[in-house]
């Protein structure tokens, strides 16, 4: 890692804190229509894995998928715009928070359905495999997702292919208000490569620094054609499943827990402590997101509706 | 012109589509040679192509349809198969959550260049499980273009237009109909979707059919010429979009119409020709609509109970004279 990628890296993770909590206040109010699943708590596991691609890379996404749409360059403007309905969001307001894409820069969607963007990324890789791109998909998932049939299904065929696809699982230990640990045997996902035959990396999802280790070398393996790898990130969402479910599943005791770990100062220690940013840096760069997302809010609130006839466009090519 | 089988014409379009765009891709099962799939649809395109661009998967259709949509929004233009329609069960959040909705869903930032291709239909014994006509379910999506070929002329056609469309396409073909031999012509060459085909004119009733439905609707109408009825029958081809003009024309010349569906009759692409005709041609009609469809039961194996429960050549003739007031 260089100062320029960590600067990226506090760059994305600070925008995506401070872009959630404004969408909190903002759906609270009543200003944004919809649902929306917040990531704050999960800044490192986007941050970490992005820093490591580049613009014609792709991703998919969840429902939760604000972090990673910041992470991989996606415009707070524009995502902002989406989830005030405008038409100058990304999808021209026909997604909403669930569906966010920005194919142009390589997202292929956030997803409303657990589990349904891992095919989509190992077809994505494999266009990469078959026109000699050397670019790979990276498939980001909940620990939710580990238990549906198609996470089975996408990791088999991309071990078997040898597709350039990561599986990025970012086990916030809930599916909804469900532990992981009730509904599935308690073992680490991380451990399932083995049976696949691929390799499986543990990295701490509150530190953005093992995050981007782990992903670094996956990523890098992909590229060089060795296929696919399951990176297993043990994080914690800070809100609850979506925005006005309410609180009845989580301690105290684990809130207090996991909240030591904040995932941003963390990254501010270690970064800092690598000499790779110091508090000048951190500064600034705090208050250049601030002024981009206090942009982002006025571009959305400023912008036109949709108009109704606009529904009947972009069924077909 | 040279005499080819129906799926010989289906191997023949994916062949030559392959070779004039490498982009294109097949994936599926057991695509490869000597296998060819299932029924022969992909017999010699591999020998004559190579294997780079033909994928033979596992068993795992949610998995590799999703492939094929992703390798679709990337840059490719696969056709992608499963080797029976029944299966598409599997892969239907691929099918209509995610490749149905992603365009539209995305603001139009994509598009969606892939065929699904699969054989459908009963008639064969083989039970409730592998004998489905689920063109219905389908047609009822938005995001969602839906082809049946009748006959290996119009499956060359349709299957290349398909494939050179840059638009999701469920491409379904009849097991009844793969061995059925007719002129195909050896050059490439499209049919439109979404345009119905006239294959019989007539004057006295309008039959709506399409997929295997069709060589029951004219078997029955050759039948009913002897008896001096003429019946026009319109073959779809897609039932989505459907072609409102073909059959709104034809029914206003013979003012009567009768459907015939494989699938069975409860929202279904016959109720919805029914509506049609009812809301934009009801001037038209001299007598009430009528359809014949499957029976509400799952396919039974037995074949006496097959052929009791699916459309059978006798029930079309039946069903005219009786809506020609001649039973």
């Amino acid at each position: 890692m260089d100062s320029a990628i960590a600067r990226y890296i506090f760059e994305k993770m600070y925008a995506i804190r401070v872009f959630e909590e404004k969408v909190e206040v903002l759906f609270a109010k009543g200003v944004l229509p919809g649902f929306v699943h917040l990531y704050t708590g999960q800044e490192a596991c986007a941050a970490g894995v992005c820093a490591n691609l580049g613009p014609e890379d792709y991703i998919t996404s969840t429902h939760r998928g604000h972090g990673h749409c910041i992470a991989k360059g996606g415009r707070l403007d524009r995502m902002m715009a989406e989830l005030f309905a405008k038409k100058t969001g990304y999808n021209h307001g026909k997604g909403g928070s669930m569906h966010i894409a920005a194919t142009e820069i390589g997202i292929l969607g956030a997803n409303g359905i657990t589990a349904g963007g891992l095919p989509i990324a190992v077809g994505a890789g494999l266009t990469s495999m078959m026109l000699k791109l050397g670019r790979v998909a990276v498939a980001f998932v909940g620990d939710g997702a580990t238990n549906q049939g198609t996470f089975h299904e996408s990791v088999n065929l991309a071990a078997a292919f040898k597709i350039p696809v990561i599986f990025a699982v970012e086990n916030n230990q809930y599916g909804v208000g469900t532990r992981f640990a009730d509904v599935s045997n308690g073992i680490d996902i991380v451990k399932r490569a083995e049976g696949y035959g691929i390799p499986g990396v543990m990295a701490d999802g509150m530190d953005v620094v093992s995050v981007y280790k782990a992903a670094q070398e996956a990523i890098l393996y992909a590229r060089a054609g060795n296929g696919p790898t399951i990176i297993e990130m043990k994080t914690w969402r800070y809100k609850m499943h979506f925005q006005g479910e309410p609180a009845t599943y989580r301690s105290k005791d684990e809130e207090t827990d996991w909240l030591k770990k904040d995932p941003i100062e963390i990254a501010k220690t270690r970064l800092k402590a690598l000499g790779l940013l110091n508090d000048t840096i951190l500064n600034e760069i705090e208050a250049n997101v601030q002024k981009e997302l206090e942009r982002a809010v006025e571009f959305a609130r400023n912008s036109p509706d949709p108009m109704p006839e606009d529904a009947l466009t972009d069924l077909f090519a | 012109m040279r005499i080819i089988s129906f799926s010989q014409a289906i191997a023949e379009a994916q062949m030559q589509e392959m070779q004039r765009d490498d982009k294109v891709i097949l994936i599926g099962l057991v695509q490869r040679d000597p296998y060819g799939s299932a029924f022969g649809q992909t017999k010699g395109v591999s020998s004559k192509v190579g294997t780079d661009r033909i994928l033979d998967m596992p068993i795992s259709e949610q998995g590799y349809v999703g492939a094929a949509l992703g390798a679709s929004i990337t840059g490719m233009r696969p056709v992608v198969e499963l080797q029976f329609q029944d299966f598409i069960t599997i892969a239907m959040d691929q099918i209509v959550q995610q490749a149905a909705n992603m365009r539209y869903m995305f603001g139009g930032q994509i598009k969606v260049p892939l065929v699904l291709r699969a054989p459908t239909g009963g008639y064969l014994s083989a039970a409730a499980q592998h004998s489905h006509m689920l063109e219905s379910w389908f047609a009822h999506i938005p995001g969602l273009k839906v082809v049946l070929p009748a006959n290996a002329y119009d499956a060359k056609g349709l299957l290349i237009s398909a494939i050179r469309e840059d638009n999701f396409i469920l491409y379904f073909e009849h097991k009844k109909l793969y061995d059925k031999k007719m002129d195909v012509p050896s050059e490439p060459y499209t049919i439109p979707i979404g345009k119905a085909a006239v294959k019989r004119e007539g004057k006295d009733i309008t039959i709506v059919a399409w997929s295997f439905m069709v060589t029951k609707a004219l078997d029955a109408s050759m039948i009913l010429e002897k008896q001096g009825i003429s019946c026009e029958v319109i073959d779809l081809r897609t039932v989505s979009p459907i072609d409102e003009d073909t059959i709104l024309k034809s029914v206003a010349r013979t003012n009567r119409l009768l459907i015939v569906q494989e699938g069975y009759r409860h929202s279904s692409v016959a109720t919805d020709v029914s509506a049609l005709v009812a809301e934009k041609g009801f001037d038209y009609l001299v007598a009430p609509i009528t359809l014949i469809t499957a029976k509400d039961v799952p396919i039974p194996f037995a074949p006496v109970m097959e052929n009791f429960v699916l459309p059978q050549t006798q029930d079309i003739i039946d069903r005219v004279q009786l809506i020609l007031n001649l039973k």
